[in-house]
């Protein structure tokens, strides 16, 4: 028994460490100056530096690329979510006409790959002139995230009894004020889920954010593209913006440890 | 459960039909308006009929990417999914360990897929990247930018490390959701550790494998921004896949009839694949 044990940790352990690797070079990349990163082969900063994260929280071209992507993202997880709560109610606890083919075609969206629609988007944003602004991005990413919100929080749903509904009607509440008052703070775990999923996709989509800003909403992994292929290559200063891109996803994951596994099975286990 | 037949509970999908159908459906109209005509600029369009289809359908270019793509898709499920069992089953199941694993697990996940890309870039890169200096000072010869097995081995081990612990997850999940007595009985019967595996948590997981598979067969066949960022579909074309040279013609040529008749044939292609799982889904979940 004790070796099966040791076993299953170093395997974990094994795990872990490869996919620390990757993290810990960017990161120590990020403290070292182009000199060094060019000069000669070191495992951890020898000429520690903080030169590259000064830069990006006093230059205004960096750090408006943080707030474009966290507005963003912070808009496409509520709507995402807003509509997607009385719909996967109506999915968990009604049959309606075309209601097996409309969740299919709900699907199918999250199937579709983006470099499909990158052209089209890009017209169809343009023409309603919603083109590099932050609602326009939050929007083009409703059509994976609202899916996919609809299908986590329908699973959440279906496990909280019919006789809770059935309950609250009976007592005289109507369907609004029983869904926002007691529905809603039942299933928040779900909920919670959801957004943590709206949050990851449209925090590390690229390209449809990418071809629909120029300036004004331009988001930060944009902004490091365009930095990695103008101004030579300065290494430090797109590991210290890289970095720091692995900082809120590092928080929310944090906040929501013991749900991830939960919505990750989309609440369907 | 039983569910009640009620019309009415359309209004309450209404809002998410006009979002999505507003995503979905013009662009997806625009793609197919372009693939039947022919473009000499200036707004002009002709009627082309088929004949993109048919020059996508026959064309060597799309021929070797679909096979690239294939051939990248089945890699990294063949090793992610038993990959992500195994973990899965050597995480601990209580103890502060647990949050901690799920954590640091979790994290890739959560890296913009340009990151990703650049993140490996400089990993692997053969004088100043820590892997390529390693794999190097062993006496290989490895160079992703330059050799086109390097390319692929970094591609695929670079799939692998952001996307295993999405399978991690999902069967941590599942097996969590085994009930200790199933376990206890296996004790008694004295069952050695490959039946337990083989007979209680295989069919307990069938159902959470159904979707990692299906998720990890949809994104890998969608992968555009990692290699791009990593290769650049390089050296030559070995790591132009699907999406990659989709957007080379489409924004790159701007060939916007061949490029729209790809995305369609692509996307039918996914959908099909996707259809038959979820059906199968579905047919497990009814019996």
């Amino acid at each position: 028994m004790m070796r099966g044990q040791t076993h299953r940790a170093l395997v974990t352990t094994l795990y872990i460490v490869f996919l620390m690797l990757p993290i810990y070079w960017l990161v120590s990349m990020s403290f070292k100056t182009t000199n060094e990163i060019l000069g000669a082969f070191s495992l951890w900063p020898q000429d520690f530096t903080l030169e590259n994260y000064r830069k990006i929280f006093t230059d205004p071209t960096w750090y408006t690329g943080y707030l474009n992507s966290i507005s963003y993202v912070a808009m496409n997880t509520v709507i995402s979510v807003a509509v997607a709560l009385p719909a996967a109610y109506a999915f968990s606890r009604y049959r309606f006409l075309g209601d097996k083919h409309l969740f299919f075609w709900l699907l199918t969206n999250r199937m579709a790959p983006p470099a499909v629609f990158a052209l089209p988007f890009y017209q169809l944003y343009s023409a309603i002139e919603l083109f590099d602004t932050h609602i326009g991005v939050a929007l083009a990413h409703c059509l994976f995230n609202i899916p996919l919100a609809v299908w986590i929080l329908e699973g959440f749903m279906s496990g909280v009894p019919k006789e809770l509904d059935e309950t609250a009607y009976l007592d005289g509440y109507s369907f609004w004020r029983f869904f926002i008052r007691i529905f809603i703070p039942t299933i928040a775990a779900g909920i919670g889920v959801a957004m943590f999923f709206c949050f990851m996709y449209s925090w590390v989509e690229l390209l449809l954010a990418k071809t629909l800003t120029a300036v004004d909403a331009k988001p930060i992994a944009a902004t490091m593209t365009r930095t990695a292929s103008t101004s030579g290559y300065e290494l430090g200063l797109l590991a210290a913006a890289g970095t720091l891109t692995i900082v809120p996803g590092a928080f929310v994951i944090y906040f929501v440890r013991n749900y991830i596994a939960r919505g990750f099975a989309l609440g369907r286990v | 459960m039983n569910k009640l037949q009620n019309q009415k509970a359309w209004w309450l999908v209404v809002p998410v039909v006009i979002l999505v159908a507003f995503n979905a459906l013009i662009p997806l109209m625009t793609v197919v308006n372009y693939s039947v005509q022919e473009t000499f600029g200036n707004n002009l369009f002709f009627w082309h009929g088929l004949g993109w289809f048919q020059e996508v359908l026959t064309s060597e270019r799309f021929h070797a990417s679909l096979l690239r793509q294939l051939a990248f898709t089945f890699t990294i499920l063949l090793i992610e999914v038993p990959l992500g069992i195994a973990v899965a089953l050597c995480m601990p199941r209580t103890g502060p360990w647990v949050s901690v694993c799920l954590v640091l697990m979790a994290l890739p996940l959560l890296i913009p897929w340009n990151v990703v890309g650049a993140m490996w870039n400089i990993f692997a890169l053969p004088d100043i990247g820590l892997l390529g200096n390693a794999v190097n000072s062993l006496g290989i010869d490895y160079n992703f930018t330059q050799q086109p097995v390097s390319a692929w081995v970094t591609t695929v081990v670079m799939d692998v490390w952001h996307w295993t612990s999405l399978v991690v997850l999902l069967t941590y999940a599942g097996l969590c959701s085994i009930p200790d007595a199933y376990y206890q009985a296996a004790r008694i019967d004295g069952a050695s550790s490959w039946a337990v595996f083989r007979f209680i948590q295989l069919p307990k997981l069938k159902r959470v494998l159904t979707i990692a598979i299906l998720l990890r067969f949809m994104d890998s066949f969608m992968i555009y921004t990692e290699p791009f960022v990593l290769t650049g579909g390089g050296p030559g074309n070995t790591t132009t896949f699907l999406s990659i040279d989709l957007v080379k013609i489409a924004l790159g040529q701007f060939d916007l009839g061949p490029a729209a008749a790809m995305s369609l044939i692509y996307f039918l292609v996914v959908l099909l694949v996707c259809w038959v799982f979820y059906t199968l889904m579905m047919r497990n979940e009814e019996n």
